[in-house]
């Protein structure tokens, strides 16, 4: 039951579910983003319901979205995403600091493409499409400034969790702490897929 | 194993507002759902009140829309789901042979949210006026155009603190009841109650995101001009009524399916019997919580989707009444040659099943899309869904509150005033709402704060109030019941009823701090009448006595809601310091219990004695 019941360097194979609370930790983070789905789900079902309500005068998502940029944001996100695999393995290979280097990439991926999206929506903003422009800015803001907050958490997140495995090192309570955090990356890389595809591509197409 | 860690353990206020301990947690959530069902049921009376004779005016029309719509909103979040999260807190560990849920903190935030979530709702009567939009906040009428003040603020951010609250409390059960059960207990083993807790998590999991969108999205539009339902901009309203549908026809099973657990325990209980077609029991809920999703547009009928919608939506919704007979008839045939008795509990429950089969049955009726057109917006509608949430919901808690009393508190509650508690209540149900049928068929409107002389109204409209009245002095007949029976000495045994048949009546009354000095081993359905029957009077341990490990308390949960709750503050009056300091202290918690490690403490066997084993 003990949460630190193993002796230093002895790591199980899969530490994160080692202890019954890792267990815990790992199922109902499967259930909190089966959550999350139903949450974006309906973010997206807004978006497409409003996406042709541009108004008069507003600049349409043909002429607002440069796939350029949205290419190397997504380019950024999906590295991170295969970052944080080499994290979660390096963790099941007991190798410490190749994990914290690898997360630290990761984090860095992540505030690269926080950095394009602010320069996106401020460049939006510049063109006349504010968040109370239309009913397609207000959804658009929303459905990707609610994904850009995930990312902003994810980052502040895993930051936090890097220091806490500097200080305390890897054992059967942080891991399940980074196996979900990971779980949590992945989770809003594809939700990102999902944007670039309904929001990017099909606005690029009418 | 073993370390001596020192934890501060808290007494008197301070354990309740620290405490993890799921059973207190329950006790908890009973007392604040307690409370707002009070104020619900007032409102309830003061709007029977108003409605007792034509052209009344002990309100005004403002005010009966605040009281209606805060009647509503109060009754559905803030009264029935804590309710039925404090029976789960209380019994559900307990059910499946756990020492507690999986995750102690976060069920104590999950209250703490809750309960701000409700306060800061409240709090809207004393700031210029309650929502008055309805609970179901229709726009364009709960948009800044036609709802200025800041009513509908107050809604949108109540509900969206509470809403966590519920959400983190169904993802928490989910994870207890999937990963804590005692050896033994397959899922084909456990007992009614739990199942229907089980997928009533479920159901909360997958419907309150979309109650926060659509939250969210309204906040946007009246607090930073967004546009989503604004027809001025594009906006779309029906994108309104399809989110909260869809989040709202779930909501309703969350709400009955527990009540249909409770009934499955209680009649099984009082009629010495396993409970009929268990299997079948398992199928209709699971059945029935699947098809809640596929039907959310039976309240829409008359928005305008076209026949083939509705035409689907009306055979999807007409499908569940095939689930629910299974279940209707099962309780039937478990009553059916048992040895029946009419304890409180057992009344609360039998007389359940009738009412709920009239609410069913309107509910069929309903579903047909072209006679919907004449139902619809009228008081047949108010004495449908009266009939299953109240008839079939609130009788249930009362079935659940009499059933486990003592395993809460130790004492059993009076069985004479929880007689008298049923018939002002039942009575007094039947009264209110029978009639209302008939007032919705004669074309009285549902929501007017006032009717004319001389429409054939008057008569049945002074019947309903009386009756509401009855289920006012029914409920003060609980709470006189709860006053007495605390007065006496707590002396209920393990299994006061005589015939429990689950877990929970293997250990004392109220359960120890730990629950179950060793876990039990489950060897069937029923597991401890499966002992009884076999001679034995105690369940077979699945280990030996050793140290039990336990969570230890915190005050971080309660911080964090005040955290919360300073934020909607701050967002409704456009502070965004006052915004950005709550969301700093939530934040701030939840690093610090990020970095704090909960060691927390053992209970060594030699404790165990003394604490637990009663004589």
């Amino acid at each position: 039951m003990s949460a630190h019941s193993h002796v230093d360097g002895q790591l199980p194979h899969e530490p994160e579910k080692a202890t019954l609370e890792g267990r815990n930790k790992v199922l109902a983070f499967w259930l909190f983003l089966g959550g999350e789905t139903v949450l974006f789900g309906t973010l997206f079902s807004a978006f497409l319901a409003l996406r042709h309500q541009v108004g008069d005068g507003n600049p349409t998502s043909q002429e607002l979205f440069q796939l350029p940029l949205v290419a190397a944001a997504t380019f950024i996100l999906l590295t991170s995403s295969l970052t944080s695999v080499f994290a979660i393995q390096a963790m099941h290979n007991n190798k410490v600091k190749a994990m914290i280097n690898w997360l630290i990439v990761t984090v860095i991926l992540g505030a690269g493409f926080l950095g394009l999206e602010i320069y996106e929506f401020y460049h939006y903003v510049h063109e006349g499409h504010g968040f109370t422009t239309s009913a397609f800015s207000s959804s658009f803001y929303t459905l990707v400034g609610f994904h850009g907050a995930h990312v902003a958490f994810g980052v502040l997140w895993i930051g936090l969790l890097i220091a806490q495995v500097f200080k305390k090192g890897l054992n059967t309570v942080t891991a399940p702490k980074i196996y979900v955090a990971g779980m949590y990356w992945h989770f809003i890389d594809v939700v990102w897929v999902f944007i670039f595809t309904v929001v990017y591509l099909m606005g690029k197409v009418g | 194993m073993g370390h001596a860690h020192e934890v501060k353990r808290y007494r008197g206020l301070m354990d309740w507002l620290t405490t993890v301990d799921h059973k207190k947690i329950g006790i908890l959530y009973l007392i604040a759902g307690g409370f707002f069902f009070l104020i619900g049921g007032l409102e309830a009376i003061l709007i029977r009140v108003q409605l007792w004779k034509p052209l009344n005016d002990f309100v005004s029309a403002n005010t009966y829309n605040e009281l209606l719509t805060m009647h509503g909103t109060t009754m559905i979040f803030l009264a029935a789901m804590p309710l039925l999260f404090a029976l789960m807190n209380a019994v559900i560990p307990l059910q499946i042979g756990a020492r507690d849920v999986a995750f102690p903190f976060l069920n104590s935030l999950g209250f703490w949210t809750f309960f701000f979530g409700g306060v800061l709702l409240n709090i809207s009567w004393f700031a210029g006026g309650a929502p008055d939009a309805g609970w179901t906040s229709y726009v364009p009428l709960a948009g800044s155009t036609y709802s200025e003040g800041h009513g509908v603020d107050y809604y949108v951010i109540g509900l969206q603190i509470a809403g966590i609250g519920t959400l983190i409390g169904g993802i928490n059960f989910l994870a207890t009841i999937i990963n804590m059960r005692a050896p033994g207990m397959s899922f084909m083993r456990m007992p009614m109650f739990t199942w229907t807790i089980f997928i009533t998590s479920a159901l909360i999991l997958f419907a309150f995101p979309a109650l926060t969108v659509g939250l969210v999205a309204l906040m946007f539009d009246r607090l930073f001009d967004a546009n989503f339902f604004n027809p001025d901009n594009g906006g779309n309203t029906v994108l309104w009524e399809h989110i909260f549908w869809i989040f709202g026809h779930p909501e309703v099973y969350i709400l009955i399916l527990p009540a249909f657990g409770v009934i499955s325990e209680v009649i099984s209980t009082f009629s010495r019997k396993r409970l009929f077609g268990y299997s079948s029991m398992v199928f209709a809920t699971v059945l029935i919580g699947f098809l809640g999703f596929m039907v959310w547009a039976h309240h829409m009928f008359t928005t305008g989707l076209g026949p083939v919608a509705n035409a689907l939506f009306s055979i999807a919704t007409m499908l569940i009444a095939v689930p629910t007979g299974i279940k209707i008839f099962n309780w039937l045939f478990t009553m059916w040659g048992g040895s029946i008795r009419f304890t409180s509990a057992n009344l609360f429950a039998v007389g359940f099943v009738p009412t709920f089969v009239m609410g069913g049955v309107t509910g069929v009726m309903l579903a047909s899309a072209p006679a919907d057109f004449q139902y619809h917006d009228s008081y047949f509608v108010v004495a449908h869904f009266h009939y299953v949430i109240v008839g079939g919901l609130v009788l249930g808690i009362f079935a659940g509150l009499f059933y486990w009393w003592p395993k809460m508190f130790g004492r059993v509650l009076n069985e004479t005033l929880g007689k008298i508690c049923f018939w002002l209540f039942f009575i007094g149900f039947h009264l209110t709402f029978f009639v209302q049928h008939f007032l919705g068929l004669m074309g009285m409107p549902r929501r007017i704060y006032t009717y004319l002389d001389g429409l054939g109204f008057n008569n049945m409209n002074l019947i309903s109030t009386v009756g509401a009245i009855l289920m006012g002095l029914g409920t003060i007949a609980f709470l006189i019941n709860v006053v007495v029976t605390s007065m006496k000495p707590r002396n209920a045994s393990n299994d006061p009823w005589e015939d429990g048949r689950t877990l929970e009546w293997t250990i004392p009354s109220p359960a120890p701090e730990y629950n179950f000095a060793q876990t039990p081993l489950v060897r069937g359905y029923d597991a401890f009448w499966k002992e009884k029957m076999e001679g034995k009077n105690a369940m077979t341990p699945a280990e030996p006595l050793g140290p039990i490990h336990m969570p230890s308390p915190s005050i971080l949960p309660l911080i964090m809601s005040i955290g919360l709750f300073i934020n909607g503050f701050g967002l409704m009056y456009h502070q965004y310091l006052v915004a950005g300091l709550g969301l700093a202290i939530t934040f701030g918690c939840m690093v610090v219990r990020s970095i704090k490690d909960d060691h927390g403490f053992h209970i060594e066997p030699d404790e165990l004695h003394d604490k637990g084993v009663k004589a």
